[in-house]
């Protein structure tokens, strides 16, 4: 095959892989002895991509009905291609919204379900999972089941966070939140350093529902994680009044910057000027929720600014019995391996939830995107064995460089979910290019 | 309006019952599931819970002894229906086309025949009460003989002259035609294909579609660059056709 001429896909870091998705509105049945379903593909390594000698995946983003809706529970159920972006355009006007949204709109319930998403309100919702009431799936089989919270318990809880690799998630009933205005009550702190930080997270998180943090990830020395802490609350009527924010116009990123746009120089630069465009130490704004939660998708394909070349996200979570010296010591390191980029969050995370993969766990988490290079693999090596020695754990829904005795040694909960994809899943026939990337899965 | 849809399950046509259901319009949609009709009608009710549930029956353009029924039920939902979308049809590449004959005959009748009939059941009831719109889905490959479109193409310009005459015979009597003519849009239908440039998007054309029925246009290319691509195409002499693939 010639790989110019070879159709290939990619997930939301660009690195490509041979590939073509099959699509069609009728979900069910474009996933009969299919081995993968990817949605809107904003899963940023090889999760929704398929293994090497698998060249067809099933998009699900055409199976986007909403198939009922009680405005009197707020329970909503739609196949697995209905987005985010759908959700909040339709429902945020009647006053409801995702009861956790992830920092894009452009994915889909299935995926959702699939990496578990959490959200700035994790500390106190928890993961998308805990509020699924139902799913429908093919398995492996190609039979089809409905599975939940009280039905068919073990392959429900390997499907939260299972990267797809438990069945194909054909639809998704869960419960919205009612959101008393359409805006936010956000209350932004300039902090100075990271042991600050951890100190301001620790304040805002039983103040209000919803916190996050931006770090300068370049500086080094006293001031060390110094960035901007925010934290909500959906506003009340009285604050905000009658007007709902006006419709989001995004602006597309048109061309691939060159590789070496994303550099020490510019990511410090841009760091500087946004640590200081917040001048005053706090501020309280009302605020829109596209900007609040999805800062990035006012730039439609912003990851073309990593150029060709690709990029990955590191993301980590370090538990809160291994204290502040180890998130410092992670900072640290991760200003030390170099590599970073002007993105870098940091979460409160509230208590593991019951997905089997399901990422967060109750600690610190911290998201930094990197743009691939010759050192890639050595910086998430170093990177793993840190958080390995601090029991903490990485979302593979941002991997692709893990390795997988890594893996294992920071999953421990590895083994059941291995026992529900025995169960569901004995010849493995569903299968992605993370998973016999990480757990050895064969074509 | 008070629209009734066939082909409003999938595609171009889903997009159109959206977008017309979310405004406030009434919406009815014929096809040839009842379970894919009653996920779609329910799709639509909740874009607009304060109208009432969108309804739907069964129609097959295979069947056209079924068409007058299923406008009956159209009716009977909408309080007479004024507004009649079609954007059913048959899509198969040419290499399936010629390899089956069977396929190739199915195809042009539904396209051309089967959907002339029900536009002839559809323009009757709403010259009866006094006019109203009529949008056929046509396609820019009727607009030339082509080598990769060679029948499903002239399935689509036997449907793009009627349409035409349509609206030059009725257009007087109040009632708009419009002959939707679409480039390549991604939709399930052309899923698997490889998209050409300015290949568009079935919310796009939804919106051209929608915009195009209310200002009483009798033809719409979308996206609209295909207008100069088939002005160009018209316009290219036999030699150069018969050298090129497209």
């Amino acid at each position: 095959m010639d790989p110019r001429t070879t159709p290939t896909l990619t997930g939301w870091g660009r690195l490509p892989a041979p590939g073509v998705e099959r699509l069609s509105e009728d979900l069910e049945r474009i996933t009969r002895g299919a081995v993968l379903t990817r949605g809107l593909g904003r899963s940023y390594g090889d999760s929704s991509l398929p293994a090497k000698g698998d060249d067809l995946v099933v998009g699900s983003r055409m199976a986007d009905r909403i198939l009922g809706f009680d405005p009197a529970t707020g329970v909503l159920r739609a196949e697995a291609g209905f987005s985010l972006f759908e959700l909040n355009r339709l429902f945020m006007p009647h006053g409801w919204f995702s009861p956790v949204t992830p920092g894009t709109k452009f994915v889909t319930l299935g995926g959702m379900v699939a990496s578990d998403v959490h959200g700035k309100n994790h500390h106190v919702e928890g993961c998308f999972g805990a509020h699924v009431r139902s799913l429908r799936m093919r398995l492996a089989d190609d039979s089809i089941v409905e599975c939940g919270p009280e039905q068919e318990t073990e392959l429900f809880h390997a499907t939260l966070g299972g990267m797809g690799l438990t069945g194909h998630i054909l639809e998704v009933e869960f419960v919205l939140a009612r959101i008393p205005t359409r805006w936010i009550h956000m209350e932004s702190e300039r902090v100075g350093s990271i042991d600050e930080f951890l100190a301001a997270l620790g304040r805002a998180a039983p103040a209000f529902p919803m916190t996050m943090g931006w770090i300068d990830c370049l500086h080094r020395g006293r001031a060390m994680g110094r960035g901007i802490l925010m934290a909500g609350r959906w506003a009340e009527a009285s604050e905000a009044g009658e007007r709902g924010p006006r419709d989001p116009r995004p602006l597309v990123m048109p061309v691939d910057l060159p590789n070496l746009a994303i550099n020490d120089l510019t990511v410090a630069a841009f760091n500087t000027l946004f640590y200081w465009k917040h001048l005053r130490r706090r501020a309280t704004t009302l605020i829109a929720p596209d900007p609040f939660f999805y800062p990035l998708d006012a730039i439609l394909q912003w990851n073309r600014v990593y150029g060709p070349r690709g990029f990955t996200q590191y993301q980590c979570v370090i538990p809160r019995a291994a204290g502040a010296p180890a998130v410092r010591e992670f900072m640290d390191l991760l200003t030390k391996l170099g590599g970073a980029s002007p993105l870098c969050v940091i979460k409160d995370c509230g208590p593991e939830g019951k997905g089997l993969l399901s990422f967060p766990l109750e600690g610190t988490s911290i998201a930094v995107d990197m743009a691939v290079s010759a050192e890639i693999q050595r910086i998430v090596d170093r990177l793993n064995e840190f958080v390995i020695a601090a029991g903490g754990r990485i979302y593979l829904t941002k991997d692709r460089f893990t390795r997988p005795e890594h893996f294992r040694a920071m999953e421990p909960r590895l083994e059941r979910f291995l026992a529900a994809r025995e169960k569901y899943d004995p010849h493995r026939r569903l299968r992605s290019g993370q998973s016999v990337r990480l757990l050895g899965d064969v074509v | 309006m008070k629209a009734v849809i066939i082909g409003g399950t999938t595609g171009m046509g889903r997009a159109i019952a959206r977008q017309l259901a979310e405004r406030g319009d009434a919406v009815f949609l014929l096809g040839r599931e009842e379970d894919d009709l009653r996920r779609s009608a329910e799709d639509l009710t909740a874009r607009h819970p304060k109208r009432a549930p969108a309804g739907h029956a069964l129609c097959d353009l295979e069947r056209p002894e079924g068409f007058a029924a299923a406008l009956d039920a159209a009716d009977a939902a909408l309080g007479d229906f004024d507004a009649v979308i079609v954007t059913a049809g048959l899509f198969a590449t040419q290499d399936a086309l010629e390899a089956d004959v069977e396929l190739a005959r199915r195809l042009v009748t539904v396209n051309y025949a089967n959907t002339v009939v029900f536009c002839e059941h559809a323009r009757k009831r709403l010259l009866a009460r006094g006019g109203g719109r009529l949008a056929v889905f046509s396609s820019v490959a009727g607009d030339r003989g082509r080598k990769p479109v060679a029948i499903y193409g002239s399935s689509k310009a036997g449907l793009s002259v009627y349409l035409e005459a349509l609206d030059h015979k009725f257009h007087a009597q109040g009632l708009s035609v419009l002959c939707v003519k679409p480039g390549f849009v991604k939709t399930g239908m052309t899923a698997g294909l490889k998209p050409p440039p300015f290949a568009g998007e079935p919310e796009q054309v939804a919106r051209d579609v929608v915009r195009a029925m209310d200002r009483r246009r009798p033809m719409l290319y979308t996206p609209g660059m295909w207008a100069l691509v088939m002005l160009v195409i018209r316009w290219l002499p036999r030699f150069v056709m018969r050298k090129i693939n497209f």
